[in-house]
């Protein structure tokens, strides 16, 4: 329904890229495959077999090119970046539109925050008049009609040359400024259409400072979205949704999928729900549940057990509704991801669904997640409780997962 | 003989350049040069250089090393918009034999000898622009931007409403009737002046000793009542602290308790008013204790990089709550600061409504055509606590308050200057503050029995429309209210 629906109002996307190239991971490649290929496809159109990176890019150009006041700008941005996900851009759209800015994440964020908020100042415009203007946009973009702006939004697409990690440094603006300064303003400003995009998770040589999974930290902050797609198709479709969504959305890419190749992507434009969880592959035994690149690794664990895979997809505000109905039917519950487990997201999830399905639990719910150490550089295999590079340790860490489904079925 | 110097140039320079071993660009009006010399190029590996423009003369001195400055790396302004212009190439003279020049990335930079540090700190500070003297006089030969009776009469009748108001509301403070307050007092001058230098149509991005901004624009004292009330007519719907006023319709965006980080906010404002072409700017307000930190250094590096029309409006008032100036910066104040990213500056006299009305008028003639940053740094005091959370007496000393409090008092100054234009009058300031402290007066008793906002706007807002999380907790809190109603506070509506 967004996908029509043009929504006019400001917001900023921050992309932090990397400098590591990564090596193929063609058996994840297989998976990501097979997980996509039961999607139904969104839109319409023919795909193209192509990777994250290049699925951003359309994103981006979509996002830029329907709006007139879209605005791409951070670090190494105007080249193309590190990730190579504005290849193209500057030269399309133009330097006032797609900028590097100074090395400073908070300063961006800060600047992102306020060109966003400027779609809520408005003076009264007298060559448009409210009545051509669809109250649906109206209402929630702050009396659009009478925006100086006449009527459009500003989209901004922020972008960092820095990993995740990185990403933290601008935490006080998001947890402090743009979480709240629709609810602190009494809804007379907004900051709602600030998207802000970033690589995260472990790539197999990381270390402590590129290997970072803080989902956790940006979930814990009412008033923002955290989206975390799975694929380069699930990525272009719900980074087209968070860009319109009019709150602002924090939007973690998996790196370890940035270069993988994905079977039909969709061309043209097209949006997935936010705040919609999927059910990528039904089971009866176990309900697993996870996000980002942690798929591909928990539907390989599934050999031989009937499991019921869940892809969030929206971390907050995130689909209980879809997990609980899944854990009646399978009465047990197993959460995975690669950030440490002690606060991690998964842990409220298993709060959640111990509230509302205590009764109907036949385990405990598990948890299967990164350890409570800094990400180490040789101990990742060890760490991570997914594949890593080095292809050697892959059984290992299925046969880790595997154990604990077992254990939860057999408990 | 043109190419027999050329040639001799070519020579020396790449000896020269063999024997310093510096990574460096240079150039010569010569395109062959230009490609034999590539292979000496060991910086930057960029495309091959379009064929510059000659400089004037043909005359190649042995010694120079000037060079063409690379496009992408030049310092200087360039216009950072739509129609920028694509060539900005310098053309250099030679230079004397003596100098050396050379372009590293950043621009054409002099060589010197010299092993000298610039010094830390300047035998001279920055002067400060002031038009009226301590008695409210002018003084001859200043510049300042003449004002008109009615504009000086409205810039002191506010003035003396924000004392009022202030004294009013910090002791319905201490009554206990709201919760919390901050006065401006010592920064009336600031407040007014600056806002009235301001067109309705820029954007002011507050820290929160600004009211007076917002008071000039229009916005009724019932409404800053409401606020600190927190009740239902407040904008903000009870959700913050009083004094944490806003309003969309007055172009001045919500105060939050955050230091400093209206500042990026404000730049990033000021960038869509380029974008759009608008003949209006953005000012931002903050502190010294906000000009340590990195916001403020991110916004205005920011501001210089990308040409934006935004004024950057220090209220050097001495105190970061307890700490003073002196331990809060080492450098010539703030004002110095603005010239190391690259943005003009000045400093005033926060106390001097008249220096600061000048001031702010042609900082926004210029940050609007110019399309340029703007720092003013306003010297003042804060002669009022920090907030009424604090006694400032702990730290320091009543007398020196009290002297701020007296002749230097902008109030009490800028009335001076009135009553010698015979403008004003004793009688017109009693009844000014009279009517004044009535309304006020009736404006918290009418704020008071106001009441709150509704239990449901404790959950609006959050997200442009409610999540089903949200929803069931408001309907999990209804449930515990209405079974516990004495355990909760009867004044807000369910």
């Amino acid at each position: 329904m967004a996908t029509n629906l043009r929504r006019f109002k400001g917001f900023g996307s921050i992309f932090i890229n990397h400098t590591n190239h990564l090596r193929g991971l063609s058996s994840s490649s297989a998976v990501l495959g097979s997980v996509d290929a039961q999607l139904q496809a969104p839109g319409s159109g023919t795909g193209k077999s192509i990777n994250l990176y290049t699925a951003i890019n359309q994103a981006l150009q979509i996002a830029l090119d329907s709006d007139p006041r879209s605005y791409i700008f951070g670090e190494d941005v105007g080249f193309g970046g590190v990730f190579r996900c504005t290849t193209g851009l500057a030269e399309q759209f133009g330097k006032h539109r797609v900028f590097n800015t100074p090395l400073c994440e908070q300063g961006i964020v800060g600047f992102g925050i306020g060109l966003a908020a400027m779609v809520s100042s408005y003076k009264f415009c007298t060559t448009v008049s409210c009545n051509q203007i669809p109250w649906s946009i109206l209402s929630y973009t702050c009396c659009c009609c009478l925006s100086y702006f006449c009527n459009r939004g500003i989209e901004l697409l922020l972008k960092f040359n820095l990993q995740i990690t990185f990403f933290l440094l601008l935490i006080r603006h998001i947890v402090n400024e743009a979480a709240k300064f629709r609810y602190r303003s009494g809804n007379e400003f907004n900051c709602g259409g600030l998207t802000i995009r970033a690589p995260y998770g472990a790539v197999g040589h990381g270390g402590h400072y590129h290997s970072q999974s803080p989902e956790a930290f940006f979930c814990h902050v009412p008033g923002i979205k955290v989206v975390i797609p799975r694929s380069p198709k699930q990525a272009k479709g719900l980074l087209l949704s968070s860009i319109r969504e009019p709150n602002p959305v924090v939007f973690f890419e998996p790196k370890v999928i940035t270069f993988l190749c994905s079977k039909e992507v969709p061309e043209g434009d097209y949006t997935l729900p936010l705040s919609e969880a999927e059910v990528i592959r039904e089971g009866s035994d176990i309900t697993l549940v996870g996000w980002g690149a942690q798929l591909s690794i928990m539907e390989q664990a599934c050999d031989g057990i009937s499991c019921e895979l869940i892809d969030l997809k929206t971390l907050i505000p995130w689909d209980k509704e879809t997990v609980e109905a899944s854990v009646r039917k399978t009465g047990r519950l197993l959460i995975s991801h690669e950030a440490p487990v002690t606060g991690g997201f998964g842990a409220e999830i298993s709060a959640s669904i111990v509230e509302r399905c205590f009764l109907r639990l036949e385990a405990p719910v598990a948890r299967v997640c990164g350890l409570d150490t800094p990400f180490p550089l040789v101990f990742e295999p060890f760490y991570m409780p997914t594949k890593n590079k080095v292809r050697i340790l892959l059984p290992f860490w299925c046969i880790i997962i595997l154990d604990a489904i077992k254990d939860t079925v057999n408990y | 003989m043109a190419s027999s110097s050329l040639t001799k140039s070519k020579t020396s320079i790449i000896h020269h350049l063999k024997s310093t071993k510096f990574p460096l660009l240079y150039f010569t009006n010569h395109t062959s040069s230009i490609r034999n010399s590539h292979n000496l190029l060991h910086t930057i590996s960029s495309p091959p250089l379009p064929v510059p423009r000659c400089a004037t003369s043909s005359r190649i001195n042995p010694f120079i090393v000037f060079s063409r400055c690379f496009e992408s790396v030049c310092v200087g302004r360039r216009l950072h918009s739509a129609a920028s212009a694509s060539n900005d190439v310098r053309q250099f003279p030679a230079e004397a034999p003596s100098q050396q020049v050379l372009d590293f990335p950043g621009g054409k930079v002099k060589f010197t000898p010299k092993l000298a540090f610039t010094s830390g700190s300047t035998e001279e500070r920055v002067p400060c622009y002031r038009v009226l003297d301590d008695s409210g006089q002018p003084i001859i030969d200043s510049d300042s931007l003449k004002i008109s009776k009615e504009l000086a009469v409205k810039m002191y009748s506010d003035m003396v409403t924000l004392e009022v108001m202030d004294t009013i509301f910090y002791e319905a403070q201490r009554q206990g009737r709201i919760s919390f307050y901050a006065t401006t007092m010592g920064e009336e001058a600031i407040n007014i002046a600056s806002a009235a230098a301001l067109h309705n149509d820029d954007f002011v991005f507050p820290q929160y000793r600004e009211p007076g901004v917002l008071l000039w624009r229009g916005f009724p004292l019932q409404e800053f009542a409401h606020q600190c009330f927190g009740n239902k007519y407040d904008n903000g719907k009870g959700r913050q602290m009083p004094i944490h006023y806003g309003s969309r319709k007055h172009n001045y965006f919500t105060v939050a308790s955050t230091v400093a980080t209206q500042i990026p906010h404000a730049v990033g404002a000021a960038y869509s008013l380029k974008m759009e072409k608008q003949d209006s700017c953005v000012i931002t307000y903050f502190g010294d204790g906000g000009s340590s930190t990195a916001d403020f250094h991110a916004a205005v590096n920011f501001a210089a990089v990308l040409e934006v029309p935004v004024i950057f409006f220090c209220r050097n008032n001495g105190w970061a709550i307890s700490t003073p100036i002196n331990e809060q910066l080492r450098s010539d104040g703030i004002v110095v600061r603005g010239k190391a990213y690259g943005v003009p500056s000045i400093r005033i006299d926060g106390n001097d409504a008249l220096a600061i009305y000048s001031a702010v008028h042609k900082a926004r003639k210029m940050a609007i055509e110019e399309q340029t940053p703007v720092l003013i740094e306003a010297l003042t005091y804060r002669t009022g606590h920090h907030s009424t959370s604090d006694d400032s007496t702990k730290y320091r000393s009543i007398d020196e308050i009290e002297q701020w409090r007296g002749g230097q008092n902008p109030v009490k100054r800028f009335r001076k200057w009135m009553e010698s234009k015979g403008w004003w009058s004793d009688e017109a300031e009693s009844e000014h503050h009279c009517s004044t402290r009535k309304q006020l007066s009736q404006a918290i008793q009418a704020a008071e029995q106001v009441e709150k906002p509704t239990i449901a706007d404790m959950f609006n807002d959050v997200y442009d429309v409610l999540p089903k999380n949200l929803m069931e907790q408001e309907a999990f809190i209804r449930k515990t209210i209405k079974k516990h109603t004495q355990d909760y506070p009867s004044d807000v509506p369910l």
